[in-house]
């Protein structure tokens, strides 16, 4: 087939042609894809919780609601646990911005009393192999059942009791970071009465 | 060239990484273990094959002046496709790949396939050469990972082999390159014999 002339009229017509079928292509698949992006992000929260609290019979994605921070300059989401009408626990997801690259977001499941029940990263960006290893359980275990009330959240080389992970002590210092101001807004009136 | 030759020759003889040297942005970014590397690798290859097809169905239509912005927007469009699909129903590794899905559409693999092949070829044997090119990148981005992944983890496919730390080096950009450059004296070697 003979290629078209690029004339000015062919050529606009065949670039407009082009971009309406293209934009109504990505408009189907867009309308297709919503309710199952927002399904598996939505999933991914509720495990995220499940991970952290003890067992509960209400949705804590629905109860959300936010504390502000110790410094009052932002926000963080809390997830409350509720089993047969008692608070058995707190989901709070928080983050530090002090990571080695971006932010570092955690998911901190806490007793009602503040102890940590257990911890799970949720987003970073930190270096493969390096502070990508604090999602191993080696490094996560130290914190659980720790309440920071007594547990002091630095890293050891700062005077604190946390091991920092081998060649990623910024991240280590990050995660205690977040940790501890989910549990600094958390005593300072985010409980959940 | 026969249909074969068109699907086979970007396995080893036209490989797109080790030989046309295309693509290296996410070769060497997401290639750190073998389940990223061939998650983009078919991802790419999706692209590639639907990308060719398209192309050389329209070429007809297509002024010489205006071809590359309208195979870029067909690129474009193929590339969302699949980023909106994987995040909709393969949620872990489109995390994993995060930006380098829509950096598909500036992989020059794909529109250097559309100028220099689809765009003079029928639409089987572009949908074959995009496909054999595509599992050639698979190819070399599975390979680079299985690699990396094994040196710098110990593990395979996400499977620890032995509970220890590996050179962290391969893990890192470094690494990459010196893997890759491994990989492409071997098939230099290779095609010398061949």
């Amino acid at each position: 087939m003979a290629k078209k002339e690029s004339t000015l009229f062919n050529m606009v017509f065949s670039l407009v042609v082009v971009a309406i079928l293209s934009s109504s292509v990505l408009g189907y698949v867009y309308e297709i894809t919503k309710e199952p992006i927002a399904e598996a992000l939505k999933a991914k929260k509720a495990k995220a919780i499940r991970e952290v609290v003890a067992e509960f019979d209400n949705n804590p994605v629905e109860d959300m609601y936010k504390i502000p921070t110790v410094d009052a300059t932002d926000s963080l989401e809390i997830y409350p646990a509720i089993m047969g009408g008692t608070n058995v626990g707190n989901a709070i997801r928080t983050y530090s911005p002090n990571g080695y690259s971006g932010n570092v977001w955690l998911m901190v499941g806490f007793m009602p009393d503040g102890t940590i029940n257990k911890i799970s990263v949720l987003e970073h960006k930190e270096t493969p192999g390096l502070g990508s290893k604090m999602n191993d359980d080696k490094f996560k275990n130290q914190f659980l059942g720790k309440n920071p009330a007594d547990f002091n959240l630095k890293v050891k080389k700062d005077g604190g009791q946390v091991d920092a992970l081998s060649g990623a002590t910024i991240t280590s210092r990050a995660f205690g970071q977040a940790v501890q101001q989910a549990y600094d807004s958390y005593m300072k009136g985010g409980k959940h009465e | 060239m026969n249909n074969v030759q068109t699907i086979t020759k970007g396995f080893i003889k036209e490989n797109p990484v080790f030989v046309l040297l295309l693509g290296m942005c996410p070769t060497l970014g997401v290639s750190s273990s073998a389940i990223n590397g061939l998650g983009m690798g078919l991802a790419t290859t999706f692209v590639l094959l639907m990308s060719n097809m398209v192309i050389s169905l329209v070429k007809g239509f297509i002024p010489d002046k205006v071809r590359i912005p309208a195979y870029i927007v067909i690129i474009a469009s193929f590339v969302t496709v699949v980023d909106l699909v994987m995040a909709a129903f393969a949620q872990e590794v489109h995390e994993q790949l995060g930006i380098f899905i829509p950096l598909i559409v500036v992989n020059c693999i794909v529109l250097g396939r559309a100028e220099a092949f689809a765009s003079k070829n029928n639409v089987v044997s572009s949908a074959l050469d995009g496909l054999g090119m595509g599992l050639g990148f698979s190819f070399a981005l599975t390979m680079l990972g299985i690699i990396r992944e094994l040196l710098g983890n110990l593990s395979f496919f996400g499977i620890k082999l032995v509970e220890a730390d590996g050179i962290l080096l391969f893990i890192l950009p470094p690494g990459a390159f010196i893997a890759l450059g491994f990989l492409i004296a071997f098939v230099n070697r290779i095609k010398k014999t061949a």
